[in-house]
């Protein structure tokens, strides 16, 4: 008879390193913490009169105080559904609903997340239209194409992610944002890979995070709908604390996930440390393993985000093979999708798809782990060269 | 005279297209190579090698059931890699 009782893993693992944050950063304990206090703490339906329910509406509150202090907008204008794809869907298409009078031209970049790239195809099926605009070979997006594309007949919004987390590439948000204000056009800014870990930018109407990326519980979306922001619920309007999320509030959650994110932006320090690991990944990858491609730019970049592409390798065989050897990390190859597809992001790019890994810095991520990459990635690549019968 | 070879590598997954191609241009030298795939990440690793590999892509195109790649590939860039 099969076992049907709920387990937890039994095997410890040990002497690993985990170098896969942009998939997920692990847990912060600041946030455990808060979340098991919140356990016992905020159980109670918040939208009641009673003691115990003020109680989780204070914590409720206090989250939406602390993510609207980081991400420098109004409380009431952050809402916290259960994922990012679920606040980018919510949160564009409500944009696209909103503007629908103004017109039915969404503009969006060709890295955006593929949850973005969905709503644009739901959007394009319904009849509407959309433009994607290009990037250079460094992932950042080419004003000049994005301001021509906001000035055709009939754009209603922009999308455009603040960071990429496949590329590691920093836009423009700067310029993205003044582009959209002289033209009175909303920005729809995806801030899932920069939040807690770069300053916030402003200037955008709608925004999505996720809080699983900076060390926060999995579960928690942040959307967030700026005031005076053209903006139509696609959902049918709930009638509890916040409308555009339908159904009861997970308040543990959502408190941890705030806590996460003041402790990931709180600590200053911790950027500067992982822009100095990633540099020298950047810096000495090339230098010892002949034939790799570094992707993104070297200044206008996440700090925890290193990517590149090691001619001749199959990205599959590359992952299964760091991970005997204790190594997580993440690629955008083909073969390690569910599809033969491989990243639109790089292919978007047109850097080396195949042979790529994407090494995602967590805040505990010290120069031993670098060094431990450094030291066990020439072998690997030279080895998997070999089974390929690739030349030398 | 150039050499001029066809090499196909339909029902190959990537990076062995890619492979082929460059284990074809090293052992001919200055060659033009027509290269056959169906694996979609050749799209962007063909022209993605010829950059790295100083080789040109002279022209590309697809219908649905493959991908053609025209690369004229100069011996001296292949050596060496």
């Amino acid at each position: 008879m099969a076992d049907s009782s709920v387990r937890t893993g039994d095997r410890l693992i040990a002497d690993r390193t985990y170098l896969d944050a942009t998939s997920t950063e692990p847990l912060r304990p600041a946030a455990r913490a808060v979340l098991l206090a919140a356990l016992d703490e905020g159980w109670a339906d918040p939208a009641r009169l009673h003691s115990e329910a003020r109680r989780a509406r204070l914590l409720y509150d206090n989250a939406r105080e602390v993510v609207a202090a980081e991400l420098r907008c109004r409380a009431d204008e952050v809402s916290f559904p259960a994922s990012g794809t679920a606040a980018v869907a919510s949160g564009l298409t409500g944009l696209l609903r909103g503007r629908r009078r103004a017109g039915d031209v969404l503009v969006h970049t060709a890295v955006e997340h593929s949850a973005v790239l969905r709503v644009a195809s739901q959007h394009a099926a319904a009849g509407g239209r959309c433009t994607s605009v290009p990037v250079a070979a460094d992932g950042r997006v080419d004003v000049e194409d994005l301001t021509r594309a906001l000035d055709q007949d009939g754009a209603a919004a922009l999308a455009c992610q603040w960071a990429s987390l496949e590329s590691s590439a920093v836009q423009p948000v700067e310029t993205v944002a003044r582009a959209c204000a002289e033209r009175e056009l909303p920005w729809f800014a995806d801030l899932a890979a920069g939040a807690g870990r770069l300053p916030v930018p402003s200037g955008w109407a709608v925004a999505s995070a996720s809080a699983h990326k900076w060390g926060g519980p999995a579960g928690v979306g942040v959307l967030v709908v700026r005031h005076g922001s053209r903006w139509r619920d696609p959902a049918p309007r709930d009638d509890r604390l916040d409308p555009r999320v339908p159904g009861y509030e997970n308040v543990p959650a959502v408190l941890a996930a705030a806590a996460a994110l003041q402790d990931m932006a709180g600590d200053a320090d911790r950027a500067r440390r992982q822009r100095h690991l990633s540099d020298r990944l950047r810096r000495e990858l090339p230098r010892l393993v002949p034939a790799t491609v570094v992707v993104g730019p070297d200044d206008e970049r996440l700090p925890h985000v290193v990517s590149c592409s090691f001619l001749y390798v199959d990205g599959e065989a590359l992952v299964h093979e760091l991970d005997r050897q204790g190594l997580a990390v993440a690629s955008g190859s083909a073969c390690t999708a569910s599809t033969l597809e491989p990243s639109h992001v790089l292919a978007a790019m047109g850097v080396l798809t195949h042979g790529n890994i994407r090494v995602g810095l967590t805040a505990d991520t010290g120069p031993g782990d670098v060094d431990r990459l450094l030291s066990v990635l020439p072998g690997v690549v030279e080895s998997l060269r070999e089974r390929v019968g690739a030349p030398r | 005279m150039t050499a001029s070879v066809t090499l196909d590598c339909r029902g190959m997954r990537c990076p062995q297209p890619v492979v082929e191609l460059a284990r074809t241009a090293a052992g001919l030298g200055n060659c033009e190579v027509l290269l056959l795939a169906d694996d979609p990440a050749t799209e962007v690793d063909v022209p993605a090698w010829c950059r790295l590999r100083g080789a040109t892509l002279l022209e590309s195109g697809r219908d649905e059931r493959q991908r053609w790649f025209r690369v004229a590939v100069s011996g001296e860039a292949q050596r060496g890699a």
